[in-house]
């Protein structure tokens, strides 16, 4: 189990406890989280449940994927520290996480 | 006006085999989608991921899978409408009067939205003030060539699309590819053309560099993009080509009166109808208690959808179950020989 932050682009911040072995995004959608859409349900096949993972974070979490910065091309606004939630595997390491969300996925 | 006892939204597997399960019980079919080709998510999202979880198919491929199923409709008689978005939906008495953006008009009993999460669309830039730009000196696809003759074009993304146009324009325009990083997702044979023809200068290469601004009032003069360390570079442009792929959009079936929640429509696990009688949702885009977004799970409510659009275009018709190994009808329907 994590606590993971989700802060929306207005500013508004979710923290919610996200069971290991679930993903990123699907702790975001179980528990109704706006601002990420997860349009293919995370086959990595549509870069909708992109977030920007925190600087001191990143480097801590799973590395990406082979083709999640492909799909990443394709995000909106993608920065450095883009990931795609779906792609991140939750664990207790990941305890106290934050991401922030884009101003819209599409 | 096209009559028809069914239409169907989406060319996705689940509108194929939707046309199908139509088709065999003796009612016709049109079907509408907004891509150029047939297969929905199989075909655009991922042709060659393998799929291990259609019943009776070890492993295929988005494309195999689509062509499975263009196959099974070979006996069938389908008239496909690609590159055709439905706009508008609307009652006429007990029949709906459905429109594309192209013009065409049906008039049917049966509408079924098999629309997976929407229709794709590119997948546009964000900064600000491009719109009024777009479809003039911004474009997401190219239709003319030829108007980009002897003129500077900054093409962005690093996908097949991005590399084949640089590739290609570069033989008699000024061509600025720009990328958010330096590796490409393109084919190989592409990514190395592309590098042969940065260094003979034919192409002005920007990695690492994304779109931040659009200078001009009438038509663009010139953009400025930015580097991951802030470092700005101005680049002289008449065209601007964004090819960052195609995003999924709900887009007009919004605006059709239909109970919509979270992009899906609701509907009832009988006939898979939504609150608008004789209006059907099916596959990835239908909502109902347990439902999964999986292939199967569309082919099972097509064939329901399917028997419900029965009673609506044959209203003085009984419909009798039948299976395929035996019913007379379905064989002749199919073609082949009854024993």
């Amino acid at each position: 189990m994590a606590k993971i932050t989700y802060i929306e682009h207005n500013g508004t911040n979710h923290t919610v406890d996200v069971q290991n072995g679930l993903t990123v995004m699907e702790g975001a959608v179980q528990n109704n989280i706006p601002g990420i859409d997860a349009d293919c349900g995370g086959s990595m096949a549509c870069a909708t449940c992109h977030v920007y993972v925190k600087e001191d974070w990143f480097d801590k979490i799973n590395k990406k994927n082979e083709g999640e910065d492909d799909m990443l091309d394709q995000a909106y606004e993608p920065k450095k520290n883009s990931r795609l939630s779906c792609q991140i595997i939750v664990s207790d390491d990941l305890d106290g996480l934050v991401v922030d969300m884009p101003e819209k996925q599409t | 006006m096209i009559k028809t006892d069914a239409l169907i939204i989406g060319a996705g597997p689940t509108g194929l085999f939707t046309a199908h399960q139509l088709k065999l019980i003796g009612l016709d079919c049109e079907i509408v989608d907004n891509l150029d080709k047939i297969g929905g998510q199989c075909i655009e999202l991922y042709p060659d991921k393998p799929i291990y979880d259609i019943p009776a198919v070890p492993e295929c491929t988005g494309e195999e899978l689509t062509n499975n199923l263009i196959n099974q409709l070979k006996p069938f008689d389908i008239k496909f409408h690609l590159s055709e978005r439905v706009d508008e939906v609307k009652k006429d008495g007990d029949k709906w009067i459905v429109k594309t953006n192209k013009g065409t008009s049906f008039t049917t009993p049966n509408v079924i939205i098999a629309g997976g999460v929407g229709s794709f669309e590119p997948r546009k830039f964000s900064v600000e003030g491009h719109e009024k730009f777009e479809n003039k000196s911004i474009l997401y696809s190219i239709k003319d060539k030829n108007i980009f003759k002897g003129k500077t074009v900054s093409i962005f993304g690093g996908g097949d699309s991005a590399l084949d146009w640089a590739v290609e324009l570069s033989n008699n325009c000024n061509v600025n590819l720009i990328h958010r990083r330096d590796e490409f997702r393109g084919a190989q044979a592409t990514v190395d053309k592309v590098h042969e023809l940065t260094k003979s200068k034919k192409i002005n290469l920007f990695t690492k560099f994304q779109l931040k601004k659009i200078n001009g009032s009438n038509k663009i003069e010139s953009i400025d993009i930015e580097d991951d360390d802030k470092k700005i570079e101005n680049l002289k442009t008449d065209y601007v080509l964004g090819f960052f792929g195609l995003i999924m959009q709900l887009g007009p079936i919004a605006n059709w009166g239909l109970n919509i929640d979270k992009k899906t429509v609701e509907v009832d696990t009988e006939k898979f109808e939504t609150n608008q009688k004789g209006i059907y949702a099916v596959g990835d885009i239908c909502n109902y208690p347990g439902k999964l977004k999986l292939i199967l799970s569309g082919f099972h409510e097509g064939a329901l959808a399917a028997r419900a659009c029965f009673k609506l275009a044959r209203p003085n018709e009984k419909y009798r179950f039948e299976f395929t190994t035996s019913s007379k009808a379905i064989k002749n329907r199919l073609g082949v020989k009854s024993d």
